[in-house]
């Protein structure tokens, strides 16, 4: 199945990835023989198998609900690219 | 203690120089410094080079375990500058048992990649030829120990990349039992795949490097306790264990000749160590197996590098526009190309209307794959095969296409789905460069790897110095 250009825009803003105008048709190849590849594995009949999320065996694993000391506020912030008033700074949510 | 020959040096043999009190911390660390002033120029197996020194021996982190106060850049753009505030659980027992960081390796980007040419930092270059790759995405760190830059590293492997970097790189690699191993603090990629573990040069640095990083954390819930504690190999015989050898995972397509020799040969020294060898089968895992990985990991990688929005840590682009035009123009800049085209990939594949062609129907191969092991280890301990089709590749060969990347992790991506432990070792030389032995096992089955890769490294002989490296 052909991956076609209106395709790889809505995956791209679904992935928040602004792709240059330039680079869709590259991108819309490279995606379109990957997806061929991969496709193959609907050439399986699994009817009835479980599929596996998670390769242990694991149920509810709990936790003694204990209080720690979490990140200080200097430190969360001390990697943000425009850190003010001790908050993460962002431009407008939507404009 | 004359000159400490790095390149020869075991981990185990720098312990013991250390308790001896042949040489200090500071003369070890030294060593391994003055090396890298003299090898890295050429191997590139290092992004951040710390040089500390300490009480027991000094070891190199993969470039995505959160080191704090030390850069952690997951060989990304998009990481560049970040100084982790907290340290990852396997960092934190290393520091814990007395091992000193010499540095960060390189990686392929987000360890998307066979070779370390996925690094937005260039290339790492393999210690036995410097115009062929290391292997990847754990490429530096096989880089560095191979090429006497570190006497042990950490290194993750996803879909190989511990265990195929080991093998070209002429090294033992570990990828253990998912859940054996703590993922708190780990540059996250694909997180039902991801683990940690140890590239050394011989099977009992792995299982030494193994027991201090091993066991049950709080902070990732999905790791578990040891069944039993780690068991330092010494025997050198293999009676009593009985090796498949599955048919699929040594007569695939694309598997060199050269290859296929050496693994041919280690598996009859196997068989005169008082193994019991037989043929098995795996009969879709390698078929479908590739094309599982390719929509498993990149769906989870969607999800993973999700985070990467220009607004707590690392890059952000400069402009106008919303919060929606930062995150996109951020992450188109942040991002490599591999990162950018597994996102999309992964994205597609758990897109509303082709979740279940795709994602769905990948988890259940998964689960076919899952069976498919468990039929075999029904009659046999562990199973045997190549760790890679080829020997290590020449810088830029596949580099242009992803599709021919991607067939360097064919032989170790199944039992990787399966959640199973593998272990690579050396075997011999083809067109003088390594070939990696790969003993896969059940779950938990780390001890028995241990014991069987000990005792066919012993038989083997193999020269973990790279001939170019050799003194006369």
């Amino acid at each position: 199945m052909a991956i076609t250009r209106e395709d790889v825009l809505h995956v791209a803003r679904l992935a928040r990835l602004e792709i240059p105008e330039d680079q869709i048709e590259h991108v819309q190849a490279e995606l379109g023989a990957i997806l061929e590849a991969v496709g193959k594995v609907s050439e399986l009949d699994l009817e009835g198998v479980e599929p596996t999320s998670h390769p242990l065996d694991l149920v509810n694993v709990w936790g003694e609900d204990e209080p720690r000391p979490s990140l200080p506020r200097e430190d969360a912030l001390a990697n943000a690219p425009d850190p003010a008033d001790g908050a993460f700074r962002v431009p407008a949510v939507g404009s | 203690m004359g000159v400490i020959d790095t390149l020869r040096l075991t981990a185990e043999a720098a312990a013991g120089l250390l308790e001896r009190k042949e040489v200090s911390g500071q003369e070890l660390t030294r060593a391994y410094m003055d090396a890298i002033d003299e090898r890295d120029g050429e191997l590139h197996a290092y992004l951040h080079v710390v040089g500390e020194s300490g009480a027991g021996v000094p070891i190199a982190h993969k470039d995505l375990v959160t080191t704090k106060g030390i850069p952690t850049t997951a060989g990304s753009k998009i990481l560049e500058g970040y100084v982790p505030v907290f340290d990852s659980t396997v960092a934190a027992r290393c520091k814990e048992a007395g091992l000193p960081i010499l540095g960060k390796t390189n990686m392929d980007e987000f360890a998307m990649g066979s070779s370390t040419e996925n690094s937005a930092y260039g290339p790492s270059h393999n210690p036995w030829d410097p115009e062929r790759v290391p292997g990847g995405s754990s490429g530096g760190s096989a880089a560095a120990v191979a090429g006497g830059l570190a006497p042990w590293a950490l290194g993750s492997d996803t879909g190989g990349s511990i265990k195929q970097p080991a093998s070209l790189c002429g090294l033992v690699g570990l990828r253990p039992t998912y859940g054996t191993v703590s993922r708190y603090g780990i540059v996250a990629f694909a997180s039902s795949l991801d683990q940690i573990g140890p590239i050394t040069k011989t099977v009992r640095d792995c299982a030494r490097l193994y027991e201090v990083i091993a066991g049950r954390d709080h902070c990732d819930s999905t790791t578990v306790d040891l069944p039993e504690p780690v068991r330092i190999p010494t025997g050198e015989n293999l009676e009593g264990i009985r090796i498949g050898v599955p048919k699929e995972l040594n007569e695939a397509e694309g598997i060199e000749p050269g290859v296929s020799e050496q693994v041919q040969k280690a598996i009859a020294l196997a068989e005169e160590l008082g193994a019991e060898v037989g043929e098995t089968t795996l009969p879709r895992s390698v078929d479908y197996g590739l094309a599982c990985y390719y929509l498993v990991a990149p769906a989870e990688a969607s999800s993973n590098l999700a985070r990467y929005d220009g607004v707590r840590y690392g890059h952000r682009a400069a402009g106008d526009g919303d919060l929606t035009a930062l995150y996109e123009r951020t992450r188109w800049e942040g991002f490599g190309a591999e990162p950018k085209r597994r996102i999309l990939i992964g994205t597609y594949a758990l897109s509303a209307g082709y979740y279940e062609a795709y994602y769905g129907q990948a988890q259940k191969v998964r689960t076919m794959i899952a069976q498919e092991h468990a039929a075999a280890f029904e009659q046999f301990d562990l199973l045997v095969s190549p760790t890679s089709p080829t020997v290590a590749f020449k810088i830029g060969e596949k580099a242009e296409n992803p599709l021919a990347m991607y067939l360097s992790d064919l032989l170790t991506i199944p039992s990787n789905m399966a959640g199973l432990p593998g272990l690579s070792i050396p075997c011999g030389l083809s067109e003088g460069l390594p070939v990696g032995l790969q003993l896969i096992g059940p779950q938990f089955s780390e001890n028995l790897l241990f014991r069987a890769g000990h005792a066919l490294e012993r038989a083997l002989g193999f020269d973990f110095v790279p001939e170019r490296l050799r003194h006369a």
